[in-house]
């Protein structure tokens, strides 16, 4: 397959619908043919404004989209070619699933047997085979949504959008959904562009996630390259659960700095987003990177007071009181459940410094 | 398990079932109590009074009632020549009690709605009878008038001897049962009714069609526009709906007649010249234009009320999934407007083909319709049982309306709000 790396490519793209505020600003985004995106976000951070632009029911202030290396800016949506499954279905109510499905087809043409076969690959791909006759209102709502998303497919788009499709199901629903899609991406290798603001959803299925805030894109990257090293403190307080520690960087070298908390305790910390010292940040720091009375010798060892403990079957979570920040939470797996933890006790907490990420104050 | 069914008992020993239906019926009868009033006041102010107006359509013993005599004298009368002195002898006797309980009058009225001309024969007769003699009242009775000699009229006599009648319903669409009871068409230069009916059916039609025409865009409109824009557009669709009729229909006379501002307008542009203005009142024109106007609501109230159900994305998906914005809006959007189509096209109809101020304060001599003409037989001739003959006529059209409706789109279908 050429794998095309800028299949689908957002230049310089700006949006405002009342000429006073920028819902995008500045879009740069490029992905890549049958990769699978998710713009990622907060409501009201511009991604869905981003889809719907790309869609066509959207146009950019300024800056152009390409698809393909085509300016579409000017193609009316129904030209472009891309499929789209909406978040709340938007099947055609007085349609049964299969007329759903040959909607797409019969505008395009396409003969009577060909359309047959198409819909029948499509409905099996969904597992929905033997559904035809059925009304949308008929149908689930997970059965719905593999409707949708068989009939954005059905006509062999170049790209399909998916704005929040899982939106309204329920969450074990919604997670043996998000495999499905995951697996049918991978079977035919089409290009998905997927809007959500559940992290969870967003880490399961992408190639690649872009963080959206503000109408900016804060970070495009894997999902594990998104968790473990955000690159700014907006994205590591939106992706997972964080650790926050705000103070000034007093000392700086190549890959380490020594940051002074307003507690007036010092850490050593992983120079992301501070370049000198004197500068205000923000550590961050994963639940799981810390641990408590290791026998590994680690760069930054504190002592902390448990406040809460609360028991979570794999895990146990528990919050301390440590270097001034009461909300300090470490995640300590079941095998370790022997230890000390009791409500009140003061234990020792330890991490690495490349784990104790400085970042910029948001 | 056991294979046999145990019945249920309560804890005193009755079966559960007819206990559960003891307490049920007590419900049921309280329920039943309670619209009870509602039900009284239904049949008492509603299918009372609508029924008995209907049935005088149908009902003739008036003139039944007052010649008891004659008709069963009548009985052996073939009709084909002038009837035997007995017929005439039953006649005098029984009109002779008219003219003393001074009824006569309605009879001769009744008469002349059979045939014309009855009325002055019979009040010639009322007079002339005091100074009959007894005995040969054939020859007296052919003495006073000539039409007395007239088989006709006896013909004219006997068609009214039944208790029930559908001849008001043979008036109402130009027809009559002549002298040998065959049902025939009036002659062509009388057939007033069928022009009326026409004439109505294709007014309710045309502006049906054009509330449609004008209700659709607006009503989309209303759907899709933001909130602060469809207010204002609401209150502009609302605001002839809380002005008086009349005073709605009255402004059209400002606005359409000769001298009016349209005309002026048609004027000013040179679309016409002083001395040819239209007229655009006391016509079919004014009749479609204040009529689709005082209508119009009732189009676009149901219309919106559906079209404001349906998701702005299935227009998108429509358009995404490669169909033109006109296949998209054909195949999608217009489909699921068919149910607000439907009630608001069958209410403008159902309204348009009753319609009565509008037509009778802006229609003149071509733009009235059948409901003027019930309204001109309730006042002016008083022919009460024509009058409710042409309301029936017009009810069950307007259910044959229904009927079709249902047939080809499914009552269910319809929605209001």
């Amino acid at each position: 397959m050429p794998n095309n790396e800028q299949f689908v490519r957002f230049d310089k793209v700006d949006k405002s619908y009342d000429g006073k505020v920028l819902v995008v600003k500045d879009l740069n985004l490029d992905i890549a043919e049958g990769e699978f995106v998710t713009m990622l976000g907060p409501s009201g951070s511009g991604k869905t404004t981003c889809l719907m632009m790309l869609a066509g029911f959207e146009t950019p202030t300024n800056g152009e989209i390409y698809l393909d290396s085509l300016p579409i800016s000017n193609i009316p949506p129904h030209k472009r070619g891309i499929g789209m499954v909406f978040q709340n279905y938007a099947l055609f109510p007085h349609m049964t699933v299969y007329e759903n499905l040959a909607f797409p087809l019969r505008v395009r043409k396409i003969s009577k047997e060909e359309t047959d076969k198409k819909i029948d690959k499509a409905l099996s791909m969904v597992s929905l085979t033997g559904f035809e006759n059925r009304m949308p209102a008929q149908l689930s709502g997970g059965q719905q949504q593999r409707v949708a998303v068989a009939r954005a497919l059905v006509f062999d788009p170049a790209v399909v959008l998916m704005d929040e499709p899982l939106g309204a199901l329920d969450k074990n629903l919604r997670e043996s959904m998000q495999y499905e899609i995951k697996h049918i991406h991978e079977s035919i290798g089409v290009t998905v562009v997927y809007v959500t603001h559940d992290q969870g959803e967003a880490l399961t299925m992408s190639n690649r996630i872009a963080v959206f805030n503000d109408g900016k894109v804060q970070q495009l990257s894997s999902p594990d390259k998104l968790y473990e090293e955000p690159v700014n403190s907006f994205v590591a307080e939106f992706i997972g659960e964080n650790n926050r520690f705000s103070g000034q960087v007093t000392d700086i070298s190549n890959d380490k700095c020594k940051v002074k908390l307003d507690n007036g305790s010092e850490i050593l910390a992983n120079p992301i987003a501070v370049k000198s010292s004197g500068e205000k940040t923000i550590v961050s720091l994963r639940p799981e990177r810390a641990l408590i009375n290791t026998k590994e010798k680690m760069e930054n060892n504190f002592k902390g007071k448990i406040e809460e403990v609360i028991y979570h079957g794999d895990h146990t979570r528990v919050r301390l009181n440590l270097l001034g920040n009461k909300d300090f939470i470490l995640k300590v797996p079941n095998s370790s459940a022997n230890m000390d933890i009791k409500l009140g006790n003061q234990i020792n907490v330890s991490w690495n410094s490349i784990d104790a990420r400085a970042l910029d104050l948001k | 398990m056991s294979s046999e069914t145990q019945k249920i008992l309560t804890t005193d020993g009755i079966p559960l079932e007819e206990s559960l239906k003891k307490a049920e019926r007590k419900n049921k009868i309280i329920a039943f109590l309670l619209v009870a009033p509602l039900l009284l006041f239904i049949i008492i102010t509603y299918v009372f009074p609508i029924g008995e107006m209907l049935f005088r359509s149908v009902d003739d013993r008036m003139v039944t009632n007052m010649l008891p005599k004659t008709f069963e004298a009548m009985k052996k009368w073939d009709g084909k020549e002038l009837p035997q002195e007995e017929v005439f002898k039953a006649f005098y006797l029984d009109y002779k009690i008219l003219v003393d309980e001074k009824r006569h009058g309605k009879l001769a009225t009744q008469m002349n709605y059979t045939k014309n001309g009855f009325k002055s024969i019979l009040k010639k007769l009322a007079r002339k009878q005091k100074k009959f003699e007894e005995g040969n009242y054939k020859e007296q009775i052919m003495s006073v008038h000539k039409r007395w000699a007239n088989v006709e009229y006896w013909r004219a006599l006997k068609r009214r001897s039944p208790s029930y009648t559908y001849s008001k319903y043979l008036k109402g669409i130009d027809m009559y049962e002549n002298e040998d009871g065959k049902i025939v068409q009036v002659p062509e230069d009388r057939r007033v009714h069928k022009i009326l009916w026409m004439r109505t059916l294709n007014i309710a039609l045309g502006v049906t069609i054009l509330c449609f025409l004008m209700g659709y865009p607006i009503a989309h409109l209303l759907a899709t526009l933001p909130m602060k824009y469809s207010n204002l557009l609401m209150i502009c669709v609302l605001l002839p709906f809380w002005t008086s009729l009349l005073v709605r229909t009255a402004s059209w006379m400002i606005l359409l007649q000769q001298q009016g501002i349209v005309n002026d307008f048609f004027v000013w542009i040179g679309l016409v010249t002083d001395d040819t203005r239209p007229e655009m009142m006391y016509n079919k024109t004014g009749t479609f234009v204040a009529m689709t106007q005082i209508l119009l609501p009732f189009m676009v109230l149901p219309l919106y009320s559906v079209m404001k159900t349906i998701s702005p994305s299935l227009m998108r998906a429509g358009k995404s999934l490669g169909g033109t914005p006109f296949v998209a809006f054909w195949k999608v959007y217009f489909p699921l407007t068919v149910p607000g189509i439907g009630a608001g096209c069958l209410l403008v109809f159902i309204l348009a083909i009753g319609y009565y101020i509008t037509p009778a304060l802006v229609g003149g001599a071509s733009g009235s319709l059948i409901s003027n003409h019930i309204a001109f037989h309730m006042k002016f001739t008083l022919d009460w049982s024509f009058a409710s003959a042409m309301g029936l006529m017009l009810l069950s059209g307007v259910l044959l309306v229904y009927w079709i409706y249902n047939k080809l789109v499914g009552i269910d279908n319809i929605k209001l709000g």
